[in-house]
Formats: structure tokens, C-alpha cells, sequence
């Protein structure tokens, strides 16, 4: 019974040994092979075929559900239109990705940090790179640096207001798990806390409802709500940036996710060649002169 | 097969009620006792080092069960859970009062009340048939969006409003079933004693049915208690909102630990008191 075992033991191993030893003569035929053609210096480890993916051969890319422009243009990615959803195509090009190999999935917040294995090889949704929020998971380098702006009624008394201090007997409100909320509480400091809403389409009846007087959001969905979702609001001034440094916004990765490394070497190409300029001034462009709310 | 062991408890017939605990320490309970408290140990470790032994469970640990987080995030979580026990008292009292209401206009006979009867069905029915969550949206922001004069506009006011038109539908039911569980004699021995049919229902129909029902209503306090939370969705910052807040700027979980236990500590004693009520209801029943 016992040498029986052991049989079994050292078959097992061997064939253990035999399958690794061809896999090691695998990698190193394409590495090579590949080698030639790529014309990335981090080529071989981040050549598509060597990359630890979701889905073998796609790249699996997460975003909000529903999508807000101008972050993602008629709630689907996967035209490509809106400034993340064309960094996206810029990136996995870079990597070497065709355009139909890139897997659009939608998922909750909760979802995209929640602990366990991810769905996603990475998840784009404006999510703001903070130390906090690094320890449990990982961000690539920052592709945007973002402001916040405050929406008002253009009729409101809201929307004469110059300095922090005409801000903080207003009822302000943002939405949950967003950079604008900590601007309410740490710049402007109001008497009455911040409402906090789930969405922006939430926050955006509350100001319709007039339950709060003004909204805080980055600069670029103010720019669009103001414009196109509710015309007969304003921006009433954007925020100076508080000394600690600019806010960033990054891709999110399972925590120790190998994928970094490459994402941030085509991120970096993607910024080098102009692409992300590009893309910036086709889709977050101001329009016009925005005031600054003064301390 | 009795008689091939120890004496079996099963041939001792019907055990007198309260018996339980002699059981356990009798020679045979002891036993039982022995069995129960090691089933329960092996149950137990078994489920923990399931847990322990996962492969993410530091990852979940840290994330859900951190104390530097639990400590962090208490102060705004506990004030939020003040702000959702004040919520709840308020909501309980309306929808205790508007309930009796329903259920009595309901329990009314006679053609000439057709019409409040009816009404009555219809509010139950589309109060209890509009998911509570819509409810409060669509009072909280769409009311105040139409901007009619005199209309307050508070999304406390309305979150509030929506889940006491919700629950005094699912309450006014319970009570009518309490009225309805008083025996017929009772309303026709009342009226024979030539109280009107009003008189019938106030002194001697729904004295009897809410007593009847009290358990039931306290099952709705502990549901209500929780369900208050909801008004979050308005943007409004109780204990679930503040501890949402909390996760979205750390991405830790703890804050809804936090807000798990708070809630409990309301709840439990609750569920408590209402077995200890419906156990002396049934020993004064029996006495009397």
C-alpha cells in the first residue's frame, strides 16, 4: 500500500517536472521570437502573451456602471468615445492589444475594492490615488490631474459666492467616495456637514429639489452638467489645489497586481507621443475662463 | 430496539413543560449536555479554521475586522446611529397612530362606509405594493422638485413620510388581523349592550386585538428600526451613510461592522422582550 504511494508520488513529480521544463522552453521560444518584433525596451515581460490576465488574450478593462460622460460617451466604452474610454484603446494599443481584444465590464464601486480575486485587469472610473486607498489595492501613475469645481442655480444666491467663506453657511452636497466630498469637509469646512449622495444623479435632484443650495464636482463633470444636463446651472469657481499636491486620478489593480509595471510603461508612451493631450483637449477642455474660489 | 441501551428518554412520554433544564442535569441530560456542548466545539472550530485557514482571510481581516479603523470611524458612525434612533421614534409613533386608524376604518360595517373601506384597501395596496426604497425617492426628490407653495421641501420630512405611508400599511394589516382574531361574539354581545358600532371597536374589539397583536408589532419595530437607514439614499447621514462614507475614502469595510453592531444592540434586546412579552401573555392566558 505504502510503495503504491510513493509510486504514485515520485509519477506525479516527474511528470510535474517534465511539464515545467516544457513551459520554460515555451516562454523562452516566443520571448525570443517576439523579442524581434516588439519595439518596447520592457518587451518581453510585458508582451501580450506574457502577461497575467484575467482572460487570456484580453484585456479586461472595468468602469462605472452606468458610465458618465465626458469620462465615457453614451455609457458604452466600448466606442471608444470619451476620455477614459479612449485612453483605454490608446494604452492597450500600446501593449499591443488589438481594439477587440479589449473586454469591457461593468462594476459597482463596493465591487471594484471589495477583498478576494478581481474580475477586472484593471478598473477606470475617476478613482482618485490616495495613500489610504493604496494599502489595499494598487494604482497605476496618475493620467489626469483633477480640480473641483462648485455647481449652482445661475438664479441662486449660491452662485455670486467668491471666497471660502461665502461657501460655508450653504448647503453643499457631493457624491459619495469622491475627492469633492473632501474638499467640502477640509477647504471649505461648512457649518452644516455635506449631504452625500450615491451618484451625481442623485446629487443632482437634491439640487433640484433645492435641498441643497450647491454641488461639488471635478472640474470636467461640472463642465458637462453645467453645459448640457442642467443649462440653467453655473459653475460658480473652481478650487485652488491644497499644498499637500495635486489630486490624481488612477487605474485600479488588484492589490500586487503584476500588471502595473507594463500599464504605466504604455501610459507613459501614451503621454510621450501626445495621445492623452489629445484626448484631453478633445473631451475636457474648459469652455472659457473659470474663476477661483479664494481662501 | 427500546431496552437495548441505557433507558431512552423517548419512552417517558410527553415531558411536562419547563422540564428542559432538569433534563440537562440529569444523568441522562448531562450527557445530552456533554454531546451538545462538543458538537458545538467541533462545529465551531470547524467553521473558523475554514475561515482562518483562507487564503485572503488577512486580506478580509484586515479590511473588515481592522480595530485601528473600528476606533476611527466610530465617533461618525455612532452620531449617524443617534440621528437614526430619532428618526425611528418619530416614524413609529405616526405609524402606530395612522395604522390603528386604517385598520379601524377598515374593520367598520355598513354599506354608508363603502367608500372609506375601499379607500383603505386601496392605500394598503399601493403603500405595501411600491417598494419602500422608490418610495422614498420619489417623495423625497420628486415632491419638493414640483416647487408647490406651503410644500415643505426637507428631505427628512419626506424620507420619513414615505416609510410611515409603508409601514402603517403593512402595521394597519396587522391589527386588523388582531380585530379580526377577536371572536364575533365579543362585537355582537357589545352591540347587544347597546353600544354603537364605534363604541364596540373602541372599548371592547381593539383593546383585545392589539393585545393580541403586540408581538407582531414589535416584530415591525425591529424591522423599522433598521429600515430607517434607507433615508440615506436622500443623502441624509446616518449610521449607513456615515460608514459608506468611510469605506468609499479608505475602501476598509470596518465602519460597516461598526453600523452592524450598533444596530444590533437595539435589535437584540428588542427580539428579547418580545419573547419574554408573548411567554408571560401565554402564562397570563393560561392563569386566567
Amino acid at each position: 500500500m505504502r510503495s503504491r504511494l510513493m509510486t504514485t508520488l515520485a509519477l506525479v513529480l516527474a511528470l510535474v517536472a517534465v511539464a515545467c521544463g516544457g513551459d520554460d522552453d515555451a516562454t523562452t521560444t516566443t520571448a525570443a521570437g517576439d523579442g524581434t518584433g516588439t519595439t518596447m525596451a520592457a518587451g518581453d515581460d510585458c508582451a501580450v502573451e506574457n502577461l497575467e490576465l484575467v482572460t487570456p488574450g484580453t484585456l479586461t478593462v472595468a468602469t462605472g456602471e452606468p458610465a458618465f460622460p465626458p469620462w465615457v460617451l453614451d455609457d458604452d466604452p466600448s466606442l471608444g468615445e470619451g476620455f477614459e474610454a479612449g485612453l483605454v484603446y490608446a494604452v492597450a494599443e500600446q501593449m499591443g492589444f488589438t481594439a477587440d481584444q479589449v473586454v469591457w465590464i461593468g462594476t459597482d464601486f463596493n465591487e471594484a475594492i471589495a477583498p478576494g480575486p478581481k474580475d477586472f485587469d484593471f478598473n477606470i472610473q475617476q478613482y482618485s490615488i490616495s495613500a489610504e486607498r493604496d494599502e489595499v489595492v494598487d494604482f497605476s501613475d496618475g493620467y489626469y490631474t483633477v480640480k473641483q469645481a462648485m455647481v449652482a442655480f445661475a438664479d441662486s444666491p449660491a452662485a455670486s459666492a467668491t471666497t471660502v467663506a461665502d461657501l460655508q453657511d450653504l448647503r453643499l452636497g457631493a457624491q459619495i467616495g469622491t475627492t469633492s466630498l473632501d474638499y467640502i469637509e477640509d477647504v471649505v469646512q461648512p457649518t452644516a456637514p455635506a449631504s452625500v449622495y450615491d451618484t451625481n444623479a442623485d446629487a443632482k435632484s437634491a439640487l433640484d429639489a433645492q435641498q441643497v443650495d450647491a454641488l461639488v464636482f471635478d472640474l470636467p463633470t461640472a463642465f458637462f452638467i453645467t453645459a448640457v444636463e442642467m443649462p440653467d446651472t453655473t459653475i460658480v469657481g473652481q478650487f485652488e489645489t491644497p499644498g499637500e499636491g495635486a489630486e490624481e486620478l488612477g487605474m485600479l489593480f488588484a492589490d500586487g497586481s503584476s500588471l502595473v509595471g507594463c500599464v504605466n510603461t504604455a501610459l507613459a508612451a501614451v503621454v510621450d507621443d501626445g495621445t492623452l493631450a489629445d484626448l484631453e483637449q478633445q473631451y475636457l477642455a474648459n469652455g472659457g475662463d473659470i474663476p477661483t474660489i479664494t481662501p | 430496539m427500546i431496552g437495548s441501551g441505557p433507558p431512552a428518554i423517548d419512552i417517558r412520554g410527553p415531558e411536562p413543560s419547563g422540564s428542559r433544564w432538569r433534563d440537562l442535569t440529569s444523568e441522562q441530560g448531562a450527557r445530552g449536555a456533554l454531546i451538545a456542548a462538543a458538537s458545538t466545539v467541533v462545529v465551531v472550530s470547524a467553521a473558523l479554521w475554514w475561515i482562518l485557514t483562507s487564503e485572503t482571510w488577512p486580506a478580509v481581516q484586515q479590511q473588515f475586522f481592522n480595530p485601528e479603523n473600528f476606533a476611527e470611524s466610530w465617533p461618525a458612525i455612532v452620531g449617524g446611529f443617534w440621528l437614526d434612533v430619532r428618526m425611528f421614534l418619530v416614524a413609529e409613533v405616526a405609524i402606530l397612530v395612522l395604522a390603528l386608524l386604517l385598520a379601524v376604518v377598515r374593520a367598520l360595517r355598513g354599506p354608508a362606509f363603502f367608500p372609506l373601506r375601499a379607500l383603505t384597501v386601496v392605500y394598503i395596496d399601493l403603500m405595501r405594493g411600491i417598494p419602500i426604497i422608490l418610495l422614498i425617492l420619489l417623495l423625497g426628490f420628486g415632491i419638493p422638485a414640483l416647487d408647490l407653495p406651503g410644500v415643505p421641501r426637507s428631505r427628512m420630512f419626506w424620507g420619513l413620510t414615505a416609510l410611515v405611508l409603508s409601514y402603517s400599511a403593512y402595521t394597519a394589516e396587522v391589527y386588523r388581523a388582531g380585530i379580526e382574531s377577536v371572536h364575533e361574539s365579543q362585537r355582537m354581545s357589545a352591540r347587544a349592550l347597546g353600544l354603537t358600532q364605534w363604541q364596540a371597536l373602541r372599548h371592547v374589539l381593539v383593546p383585545q386585538a392589539v393585545r393580541n397583536v403586540v408581538p407582531a408589532l414589535l416584530n415591525g419595530f425591529v424591522s423599522l428600526q433598521k429600515d430607517v437607514a434607507l433615508v440615506y439614499i436622500l443623502g441624509i447621514r446616518e449610521a449607513v451613510r456615515e460608514a459608506q462614507i468611510y469605506n468609499a475614502r479608505t475602501f476598509n469595510y470596518t465602519g460597516y461592522v461598526v453600523a452592524a453592531v450598533l444596530f444590533l444592540l437595539v435589535s437584540v434586546p428588542v427580539a428579547r422582550f418580545t419573547d419574554w412579552y408573548s411567554e408571560r401573555d401565554r402564562r397570563r392566558k393560561r392563569a386566567g
